[in-house]
């Protein structure tokens, strides 16, 4: 027996994930007991997803992408502000219905070594899954996993079924994780730079494994990535996230090509472009460091480094959400 | 696949030879406990061991017969003669019956027997029968040993028979009876041939049975001796080997199983839950073991069972949980927790089924070890007089011998035998976990 899907509250609602005014912070204490002070790793996060849809979630490290991935697959509670899924609130959830949400959602993590298990052979990890949420006959587990293995391009399942990840490639490693992330039959996919610590020679072949998959499914796919330079080839929207805000988002082809919050612009002209011409240019990056989570910098955050800064407005307000073209949101106060 | 794993371990384990002797000496003491508790049960060892009937045909502190053959001794058996086998001349009167008893028996042994006893049987008579007992030499004297009234079950110990002693010229029956009177000077010499104690029985019944016995007890008795109350020391041996397995495996699984368990519920859970089992141990850390099993022992009982719940209890929260949380600790962070807790699985499945076996590998060499050091407690304990009550164990014996004064009266055998069965264990056990220990943990190898 599954666990039952979640129920809907009312109407099926347009968006299949959304995130309202989200919050995660992660406290700070002395001796146990005072508290000294949060780490801002996500502060205010809104966002809804469509069912079907790709998207992208992009920023440096420690912009708090990888945190908001967690809070959406429900690992972290939200300190404030909800995540809604199907239209309820996660935090409304039954411990039983968190745990059907738990099949609703799929996870692919950065590191494909350290995401299996390395005491268990593939067709044991693909079955966890599938033993945990109760499907209990064999033969039926023993077909799902086949069947998954095939969608990830690893056939014969037979040839992988009784290997430990030891003995897997880098690739295949990857491969076996998205098969478990996608066993449970999940409407949504959180993808954690899912390529980063793979061999550039695989990094097209598992990104357009996951599109394909994604397309045929019609799953709702997040990345996170930090990799602004392929993000066209498998993102329909994009998220550029800085010190735990989104600052800006659009869709793709537009945010790429028409850049509006000065980060964006910072981060896109840092980018490696293969032109002979450049060997000889200096670029202009964005001086300064991403800013400390644990006191983030009063007004726009990115103010400190920004070539646009307004004395007495960006360092004293939040820059409000401005949508400057058409569907294309950018929060800087130069869009005013 | 499980199967590939425990092929591949066994291969590699064979490529060391201290394993195969390990994993030997183990076998071989396992299909001896098997054995000793198929062949004698635990009733039956435990009302023998206590003293019994059974063991008043064994002479007292005789050494094994092995040992005294390997340094070319001759060192007498002990002799049984019954008076079954005698002709034995009978004759009725008016009110009772004469029965003469001729108990022979050839005598050629290197030495003298340790002890003389002669067993009488005697049941329904009426009136107790009157016995007259004389020795005949084979040189042709004669001994007169003295009359006694017999009752129903009757022991003679000729060798305590102070007067015959001051008539044999000062030699203790058993010597003097049995000497070369020819041969005066310096130590005393058996004089070999058919000996005979002559019973002149004078019985006030009819029909009434009349059963002797003439044990004459050796030097040296089975396979592994005897010890100051007759007691076959092999049934001790024997016995001690399951007591000692089973204490060894059963403390190590409780502490080793409890201990493990409990480090991965702190580890997992953090917080309130961790702290407390770490004050818990650190606390417990500095109790201890020994005395309080003394303790116990001492105001409680000795049973090896109640030893047994106090080791394992004590050893719950032990300093290894220290070890086992520091283990656990990174792996608890490791991606495919945050993926299990991602796919919904249980707490309890993410401890039971991610967290322990990824250390198992490292434990198992330790384990291994573990298990004769609490074989060595369990004899400790014994040692200490706190050995079980009933159980005759390895332990028991070295207490005997200890307060025997064994070694101070060259009883040797009596604490070597125990001691290297305890030293056999040790050893199997300790090649085996480190051969166990160069397999799992390669990086030992290049030591």
């Amino acid at each position: 027996m599954s666990s039952p899907p979640i129920p809907t509250a009312g109407d099926e609602p347009a968006h299949l994930i959304a995130a309202r005014n989200l919050h995660t912070w992660f406290e700070l204490r002395q001796w146990g007991f005072l508290r000294v002070g949060a780490v801002h790793a996500v502060d205010g996060v809104d966002f809804a997803l469509a069912r079907g849809e790709s998207v992208a979630f992009v920023g440096e490290s420690g912009c708090g992408k990888s945190t908001l991935a967690r809070t959406l697959l429900g690992l972290h509670r939200p300190t404030r502000g909800e995540v809604r899924f199907a239209g309820r609130s996660l935090g409304t959830l039954s411990g039983r219905q968190l745990k059907a949400y738990r099949a609703e959602v799929g996870y692919v993590q950065q590191d494909p070594y350290g995401a299996l298990p390395p005491f268990l052979d593939v067709r044991r990890i693909l079955a966890e899954p599938l033993i945990v949420h109760g499907v209990g006959a064999r033969s039926e587990r023993e077909r799902r996993i086949r069947t998954a293995l095939e969608e990830v391009r690893l056939s014969p399942a037979d040839e992988y079924l009784g290997k430990f990840p030891h003995m897997l490639s880098g690739g295949q490693q990857q491969r076996v994780v998205i098969a478990r992330a996608l066993i449970l039959a999940p409407r949504l996919v959180v993808a954690d730079e899912p390529v980063s610590m793979l061999d550039a020679s695989v990094r097209v072949e598992i990104l357009e494994l996951l599109r394909r998959i994604q397309q045929e499914r019609e799953l709702t796919l997040a990345f996170i990535t930090h990799d602004l330079s392929t993000v066209r080839h498998y993102a329909e929207r994009i998220f550029v996230m800085y010190a735990g805000r989104v600052v800006e988002s659009a869709a793709v082809d537009d945010l790429l090509d028409h850049p509006q919050h000065p980060y964006t612009q910072a981060l896109l002209a840092a980018l490696a472009d293969p032109d002979a011409a450049n060997a000889t240019r200096l670029r202009e990056v964005p001086a300064g460091e991403p800013p400390s989570l644990l006191r983030p910098p009063a007004g726009c955050r990115f103010h400190p480094r920004c070539p646009h800064f307004m004395a007495g407005l960006c360092d004293r307000d939040d820059p409000p959400e401005f949508e400057p073209r058409s569907g294309h949101r950018s929060a800087c106060w130069l869009h005013r | 696949m499980r199967g590939a794993l425990w092929q591949t371990g066994w291969r590699e384990l064979r490529r060391y030879p201290s394993a195969l002797m390990g994993m030997a000496i183990i076998a071989g003491l396992l299909v001896l406990a098997l054995y000793t508790v198929i062949a004698i049960p635990y009733p039956e060892a435990v009302a023998k061991w206590r003293g019994s009937e059974a063991w008043q045909d064994n002479p007292v502190n005789a050494a094994p017969i092995w040992l005294d053959r390997l340094v070319g001794g001759d060192a007498p058996r002990t002799q049984v003669v019954a008076s079954e086998a005698a002709p034995i001349e009978e004759r009725v009167f008016e009110g009772g019956r004469r029965l003469r008893i001729p108990l022979a028996f050839d005598y050629d042994a290197g030495g003298f027997p340790s002890e003389l006893n002669l067993f009488l049987h005697a049941p329904g008579h009426e009136q107790p029968p009157f016995v007259r007992l004389a020795w005949h030499t084979p040189d042709g004297r004669e001994i007169a040993l003295g009359g006694h009234r017999i009752g129903a079950d009757e022991r003679i110990s000729i060798s305590q028979d102070r007067a015959l002693e001051r008539r044999l010229g000062g030699l203790a029956p058993h010597i003097g009876l049995l000497a070369d009177p020819e041969r005066e000077e310096g130590q005393p010499q058996v004089l070999p041939g058919r000996h005979t104690l002559l019973l002149d029985v004078l019985a006030f019944d009819e029909t009434a049975a009349f059963d002797a016995e003439l044990v004459l007890y050796g030097r040296v008795h089975g396979i592994a001796g005897t010890d100051h109350q007759r007691r076959e020391l092999s049934l001790a041996l024997l016995w001690g080997t399951p007591v000692a397995l089973a204490f060894g495996l059963l403390a190590a699984v409780g502490t080793t199983v409890t201990t493990l368990a409990i480090a991965a519920v702190g580890v997992w859970y953090r917080g309130w839950v961790d702290a407390t089992i770490q004050r818990l141990t650190e606390v417990n850390m500095i109790l201890p073991v020994l005395p309080i099993l003394v303790m116990v022992g001492t105001l409680y009982s000795t049973s090896i069972w109640l030893m047994l719940g106090v080791v394992v209890v004590l050893g719950i929260f032990s300093a290894s949980i220290k070890m086992y949380r520091a283990m656990l600790l990174p792996i608890r962070e490791a991606p495919y927790i945050e993926a299990a807790r991602a796919y919904g699985a249980s707490n309890a499945r993410i401890v039971l089924r991610y967290l322990i076996p990824r250390i198992l590998p490292v434990l198992i060499p330790t384990f291994v070890t573990l298990i004769p050091s609490f074989v060595f407690l369990e004899a400790s304990l014994a040692v200490l007089g706190l050995g079980d009550p009933l159980l005759p164990t390895w332990g028991k014996v070295l207490n005997d011998a200890q307060s025997q004064s064994a070694l101070y009266n060259g009883y040797y055998y009596w604490v070597i035998s125990p001691a290297l069965l305890l030293m056999l264990t040790g050893l199997g056990f300790a090649m085996l976990g480190f051969a166990l220990d160069r397999v799992f943990n390669p990086r030992l190898r290049s030591l």
